[in-house]
């Protein structure tokens, strides 16, 4: 059995479209560039200024100008663009980001995502996150079912959200889910997983019609 | 341009409770020599405003570390546990806006705009106190103009007109913040001649920038 976080990275991995525009959180989402499907060409962004960068160069020959959101030395792919902090949100908020990958703290029954701060306890703010829910063409929540045992998707979020929109999917280990206007569909099934363990793990009504097909998952073989 | 000046010169150039601007993202295009001097000048009470307090070591996290700092406009403060118990403890206030937003009221600061209208940060705790403003049925904060006393860029190379290029990721909010300061402080990599930038690569107009640092000695 592979581990939650991979699966996880697998299955939004399927999200990708050929030729658009992404942006992964940092974290989790980020192990999504390493499962891009055969045949499709993506650009990554990085809030921080880039468009098209790639895996971390050999040791040595890193650049201390070019780094992705995470602060991580990155290289550049031919056809990269690098611009100012101004032009990465345009890109951001003006509707031309295609989708974006963050993680999750809390998902609700209405769709809006917690996912920046535990007030009293960690409070590293918002950075791009609020933009990013705000202006991708589709969010993608990449995050565990459960936190030590205790549901992530729930009623009615206790932390603050990051967003009032309401996010496009939730891939967790378990299970892929869409909010709707009706309420949390339950899409997909994770392999081995029965639909009475997701019910048991998660604390929001799920809408079920039927018998969830299995989530399909970027193999090894596959990606790119 | 006026001048080229040391980093002593322009960390004294600026007083203690000055608001300045900084360049950089978790420390890169961070005007480092500069922050040093500030450090080693031993300011006190600045407001500082930039996209995060990248490292205790690092960046404009030095100045956190070295008690220089009483208030802090930013984005991210995650990396820096320093700034976390310092704003805990009541020693540091700070006040987190998003990314994008914080971009756009450097913008509108530097930009002579009143303010700028955005959804980000609508129903969440950024709204409190916000006015919201219907635009073709969507809904948009209204966010303040951010202006500061000082600037404090990195570039990559400066001519001697005060032209600015930047590199890669190096630039982040430097561009921007060369319109929002009174005093605009530019800490290039390099000094070339008149001429060596092109025109179309110049990113900062040297009308901008009040004074360089100079070279490393």
């Amino acid at each position: 059995m592979r581990n939650a976080k991979e699966i996880i990275a697998r299955r939004v991995a399927l999200e990708l479209r050929d030729h658009s525009l992404v942006n992964l959180g940092i974290g989790l989402p980020t192990l999504v560039a390493s499962y891009v499907p055969v045949g499709i060409s993506v650009a990554f962004q990085s809030e921080n200024g880039i468009i098209g960068f790639g895996a971390p160069p050999p040791e040595g020959m890193e650049s201390p100008h070019l780094t992705d959101a995470g602060g991580g030395f990155i290289s550049a792919l031919p056809g990269a663009a690098s611009f100012d902090s101004v032009t990465s949100f345009a890109l951001i908020r003006g509707g031309h980001l295609d989708m974006t990958v963050l993680g999750g703290l809390q998902v609700d029954a209405s769709g809006r995502l917690a996912n920046w701060v535990i007030p009293g306890k960690i409070v590293p703010g918002m950075g791009g996150a609020m933009d990013l829910v705000a202006g991708a063409k589709r969010v993608v929540v990449a995050m565990q079912h459960t936190d030590r045992g205790k549901p992530k998707i729930i009623e009615k979020l206790n932390l603050p959200p990051t967003s009032a929109r309401r996010v496009s999917l939730v891939v967790t280990e378990m299970a892929v889910i869409e909010p709707t206007d009706e309420g949390l569909r339950l899409l997909e099934r994770a392999p081995g997983v029965s639909v009475d363990e997701i019910v048991a793990s998660t604390g929001a009504k799920l809408l079920i019609d039927g018998e969830p097909p299995v989530m399909p998952i970027v193999s090894a073989e596959n990606a790119a | 341009m006026q001048d080229c000046i040391s980093p002593e010169k322009a960390a004294a150039m600026i007083p203690d409770g000055a608001s300045i601007m900084f360049g950089g993202f978790l420390g890169v295009g961070s005007p480092d020599r500069v922050i040093d001097a500030l450090v080693a000048r031993g300011a006190r009470g600045l407001t500082i405003i930039g996209n995060d307090t990248a490292m205790p070591t690092r960046g404009v996290g030095k100045l956190i570390e070295a008690g220089c700092v009483a208030h802090v406009k930013a984005s991210h403060i995650g990396t820096n546990p320093t700034t976390q118990k310092k704003m805990i403890t009541g020693e540091l206030e700070v006040e987190l806006v998003p990314q994008g937003t914080l971009a756009e009221r450097i913008r509108a600061g530097g930009c002579g705009l009143g303010g700028i209208l955005t959804p980000t940060g609508v129903g969440t705790v950024v709204a409190e106190g916000k006015q919201v403003i219907e635009i073709d049925g969507a809904s948009f904060l209204l966010e303040r103009p951010l202006r500061a006393d000082f600037a404090l860029l990195r570039a990559h190379e400066a001519d001697h007109f005060g032209n600015l290029t930047y590199r890669l990721t190096a630039a982040n909010f430097n561009p921007v913040m060369a319109f929002a300061a009174n005093c605009v402080i530019a800490e290039p990599d390099e000094i070339v001649p008149v001429g060596v930038i092109p025109p179309d690569a110049v990113r900062t107009p040297g009308v901008l920038v009040h004074h360089l640092v100079r070279r490393v000695q």
